[in-house]
């Protein structure tokens, strides 16, 4: 048995499971007569937000490394501070692929200051301190 | 040259257990010794750069690294000692540990009480016994995702992963974001053993397919990996003839579940339960007085929120022990936990001390699916509390506080998990 993905282009209403945490609320989310997004299912007030961005814009958090230099460790843990849309996501990859930091390097330090113009910061996971 | 160290507490791992166990520990006021093998802290969390730890503990969303860099701030901050690259070779039962390092060459620590913090291993190729030749390319999930995100290596560039637990899922999507083609995903369980979170954003969202019901039948090649046979399996496991798939790949990852890393435990005479874990109390002391366990290495989490819970509870009782307070009520014959209908395990395996009603802590895994169940525990062939639960899968653990009352729980606790009868309408009534 194969799972297969429901095509969430076909019809008005899409099932939308919220990722936001590990509940996974299933969430129904349509337009509403008014062309308003609506959002059903949820088990908190993330899940609206999520439910009606997933339906609209989906958004992902950018997670991978980057070289660093002089470091314990020759890749450096990076995520994007916010969520950056979900089909900029390989383009942001080759960004952060020609990306090199400098140890010694604090968590939160900005490594990326505007990944592709879109205003957003790529941060350092972890700290790490020069080779020895 | 050789070392001699005296201290109240000595945790062995500096993963997520051991740093949370030392920090409550050291500010209780225990002089603390971290022990850690690998050359920093933060054990298997440096290696799990996506993010969603810290939702229960921080309330806020952080990578595995981030959640680790909280807590070794702390702990370097705290003067407890830590012994890096140090590895653990003997524990005994009157708490004297024997380790070495590149540094100080064997040394002897002799401490008052000693927390398990070890963590687990994967399960390899090896273990569930697939079938066909043995060339370069496999790996288990997690030593690929050290690879990757650690070292910067990247394992192959055409891969077929088989289990869908976390760490499968994980992989999947992080291998295809860094340029790797996944062929697909094999599950032998009949549905995604990972949170559903890691279904959708590691494979739904860049079409990687999950076979259900499939294993791995064959690896074929000399030199390196050139093909994967998968097979469907009936519900005995048991492939299917006539339904093998051929990949052409050049990598294999196994993520077929995680095993105590307990051979430290079993050097000290500490008894293990069927999670292979140490048998505990309700404080979290093994069979041998004074040594507690915690994370890991206790019982395979999914969660590190909880992970951290546990640790700080046994951080907590090793405190007390070290400082003598007494705990009142020992029973002469301790209360036993029983799995029962639906329940692969429970931790703690026994109740030691009962004097007046408490509240004890509760892990435990179902052993399959269900929805709509309803959590009795049992004793003296009498429900005393009951919870519900939405949805069960065997890959979330279920936590639950509950009051343990010396007047209605006696000799064992029994804990089901059951289907819920149906509820009963207005209109039908």
């Amino acid at each position: 048995m194969e799972v297969q993905f429901k095509d969430a282009k076909q019809g008005d209403m899409k099932e939308i499971i919220c990722v936001i945490c590990p509940n996974s609320c299933k969430l129904q989310v349509f337009k509403d007569k008014k062309g308003e997004v609506q959002v059903e299912g949820y088990g908190c007030t993330r899940g609206i937000q999520y439910g009606e961005d997933e339906y609209t814009a989906p958004k992902r958090t950018l997670i991978t490394t980057v070289k660093i230099d002089g470091g314990e460790l020759p890749v450096l843990p990076v995520r994007s501070k916010v969520a950056i849309p979900k089909e900029k996501l390989f383009k942001a990859m080759e960004v952060a692929n020609h990306v090199t930091a400098k140890a010694p390097i604090k968590m939160g330090d900005v490594v990326i200051p505007n990944l592709l113009g879109l205003g957003v910061e790529v941060i350092a996971s972890r700290s790490m301190g020069k080779k020895e | 040259m050789r070392r001699f160290i005296e201290t109240d507490i000595a945790v062995l791992g500096g993963g997520p257990a051991g740093l949370a166990a030392a920090m409550i520990a050291h500010e209780k006021g225990a002089k603390v010794t971290i022990i850690e093998r690998d050359f920093e802290l933060g054990g298997i969390l440096q290696q799990c750069i996506h993010n969603g730890f810290g939702l229960t503990y921080f309330k806020e969303e952080l990578t595995g690294p981030e959640y680790a860099q909280k807590f070794i701030d702390k702990v370097k901050a705290s003067g407890i000692e830590i012994l890096l690259d140090s590895m653990v070779i003997d524990l005994t039962p009157d708490k004297t540990i024997t380790a070495m390092n590149p540094e100080m060459g064997l040394m002897k620590i002799k401490a008052k009480s000693v927390i398990l913090a070890m963590g687990c291993r994967e399960r390899t190729r090896g273990a569930i016994n697939v079938p066909g030749t043995r060339p370069a390319g496999i790996y288990s999930a997690g030593t690929a995702q050290r690879l990757v995100n650690m070292e910067g290596y990247m394992p192959g560039k055409r891969v077929v992963i088989l289990g869908s637990g976390d760490i499968g899922l994980i992989m999947a999507r992080r291998m295809t974001l860094e340029g790797a083609k996944v062929l697909c995903v094999a599950e032998v369980l009949p549905y995604c053993s990972g949170l559903v979170r890691n279904f959708v954003q590691c494979l739904q969202d860049y079409n990687i397919p999950l076979h259900l019901s499939h294993t791995i039948t064959d690896i074929r090649g000399t030199d390196r990996v050139k093909e994967v046979v998968i097979s469907e399996v009936d519900e005995k496991w048991m492939p299917i003839p006539g339904s093998e798939k051929i990949f052409e790949c050049d990598t294999v990852l196994f993520s077929v579940g995680l095993i105590p890393e307990n051979e430290i435990s079993l050097k000290a005479g500490i008894l293990l339960d069927k999670t292979n874990g140490p048998m505990v109390n309700e404080y979290l002391e093994t069979t041998v007085p004074g040594i507690f366990a915690c994370g890991n290495v206790l019982q395979v989490h999914d969660l590190v929120d909880w992970v951290t819970k546990e640790a700080e509870r046994a951080g907590e009782n090793a405190y007390n022990y070290v400082s003598n307070l007494d705990r009142g009520g020992k029973l002469l014959k301790p209360i036993r936990t029983i799995p029962g209908e639906n329940v692969g395990y429970i931790v703690p395996q026994r109740i030691d001390h009962l004097k007046e009603e408490k509240l004890v802590q509760f892990s435990f895994r179902p052993k399959s699916p269900d929805k709509d169940c309803i959590i009795e525990f049992i004793s003296r062939g009498k429900i005393f509390d009951k919870r519900k639960s939405k949805h069960i899968i065997p890959s979330e653990m279920l936590n639950f506080q509950i009051k343990v009352n010396p007047e209605i729980v006696e000799s064992d606790i029994t804990i089901h998990i059951k289907k819920a009868p149906p509820k009963v309408t207005q209109e039908e009534k």
